[in-house]
């Protein structure tokens, strides 16, 4: 089972795909996602996003405030400002 | 060459000239149009995002925010009129602001105030022109928004949102602007921006058809069409997540009206300028048809003083 991720910014799409791990960091600390994760909803505090592809690739991304969902492992990296590094 | 036919000539060249003026106002239209499309798909992925992500806090918690609260008074309303920043658009600017001048109608009909602000030259001298009170103009931008130019609005309205009544402030929101539907159509339009009407997935197929009692027909909510979220875990807690996504989903809104009123203004300019150039090739072929005519008639003219002259000549020498 993998999870299904997006990681948008307010005027595009910043990437998109199937993952493994991802790890955020939110108003109450780092979270870290794999799948079967609960539903959450949770304020991005800013700073780095990695996520790991289902292939072990690493990617990295900027985001700048937002917003992160999970439900049914799909994982939406919502940010007002986001570049991959 | 005759008078006549100099000034036939003269109304050619120059409606040639303009001719390829809008010609290539045209081409630049319609190069931009694909680009201004791009930027509406482009950006509706993040709406999408906030809209489910809104619609879900709404639903699952009872969190009551000032942005979705309906005031129980309204007395004053703002309305944002977004029109373009240059002309040669055809009834673009005239249309969105005609959708505008109805809505401030309908508002003071209501007993509301109303305060106006503009996006776009255009919709800034209408109203200054017309020695309308402004209370905040942004210029610019009507070609290629930015997020920080939604943001930039998104603030200014929310903090006259929040003032009280008696210091000027507002109770609700207006966006006047213009929707791209396809190239051949732009529908001209408003919505209320604040307060939000997020509707439960419940009661959103009832009042789906039926407009709300009181007020103007709201036509935009955020819809749960039929879609039961999953229970979310909110972190910190719905208030907050609320409070953050609130202003987001408000800044996203304003961007997507600015896009689309980018669209339409490229696409309204494109047909206004293919029109243009549709007139001024018939007016050549007019100009180029009554210059013929004139020449021809100067030869039939110099024709006949020929034929008359050697007639007369004719005449007399017989008589030697």
């Amino acid at each position: 089972m993998s999870l299904n991720v997006t990681v948008v910014a307010a005027d595009r799409s910043i990437w998109s795909g199937e993952a493994k791990r991802v790890v955020a960091r939110t108003t109450e600390g780092e979270i870290g996602i794999l799948s079967g994760h609960e539903p959450v909803l949770a304020i991005v505090a800013g700073g780095e996003v990695r996520i790991v592809t289902a292939d072990d690739q690493t990617v990295r991304a900027q985001a700048d405030g937002g917003f992160l969902s999970v439900e049914n492992d799909r994982v939406n990296i919502v940010a007002d400002q986001a570049e991959l590094v | 060459m005759g008078a006549q036919q100099r000034v036939f000539k003269a109304k050619i060249n120059s409606t040639k000239s303009l001719r390829k003026i809008f010609k290539a106002m045209e081409l630049i239209a319609a190069s931009r149009i694909q680009k201004a499309i791009g930027r509406v798909k482009a950006a509706s992925p993040y709406a999408n995002a906030l809209t489910r992500a809104v619609s879900a806090v709404a639903t699952q918690s009872n969190v009551d925010h000032t942005l979705t609260t309906e005031p129980e008074e309204i007395r004053r309303a703002a309305v944002v009129v977004i029109g373009p920043d240059r002309g040669f658009a055809g009834a673009y600017s005239a249309n969105v602001i005609r959708e505008a001048e109805e809505l401030i109608r309908l508002l003071t009909e209501n007993g509301k105030d109303v305060h106006l602000y503009s996006v776009g030259r255009k919709a800034e001298t209408y109203y200054t022109f017309r020695d309308r009170d402004l209370k905040k103009s942004w210029t610019g931008f009507s070609e290629s928004p930015q997020a920080e130019h939604a943001r930039e609005i998104g603030e200014v309205l929310l903090e006259d949102f929040h003032t009280a009544f008696e210091e000027d402030g507002v109770d609700e929101i207006y966006l006047v602007y213009t929707r791209f539907k396809s190239s051949v159509t732009q529908e001209p339009e408003y919505r209320r921006l604040i307060p939000l009407e997020v509707v439960d997935a419940e009661d959103a197929a009832e009042t789906d058809q039926v407009p709300q009692s009181g007020g103007l027909p709201d036509r935009d909510k955020a819809k749960a069409h039929d879609e039961v979220f999953p229970l979310y875990e909110f972190e910190p807690g719905p208030a907050e997540v609320l409070d953050a996504l609130l202003p987001r989903y408000i800044d996203s809104r304003i961007l997507a009206a600015l896009l689309n009123a980018a669209a339409s203004e490229q696409a309204a300019r494109q047909q206004a300028m293919k029109t243009a150039t549709d007139n001024a090739d018939e007016l050549i072929k007019t100009y180029t048809r009554l210059a013929n005519t004139a020449r021809q008639a100067e030869i039939t003219q110099e024709i006949s003083e020929i034929v008359g002259g050697a007639d007369s000549l004719a005449a007399s020498g017989a008589d030697d």
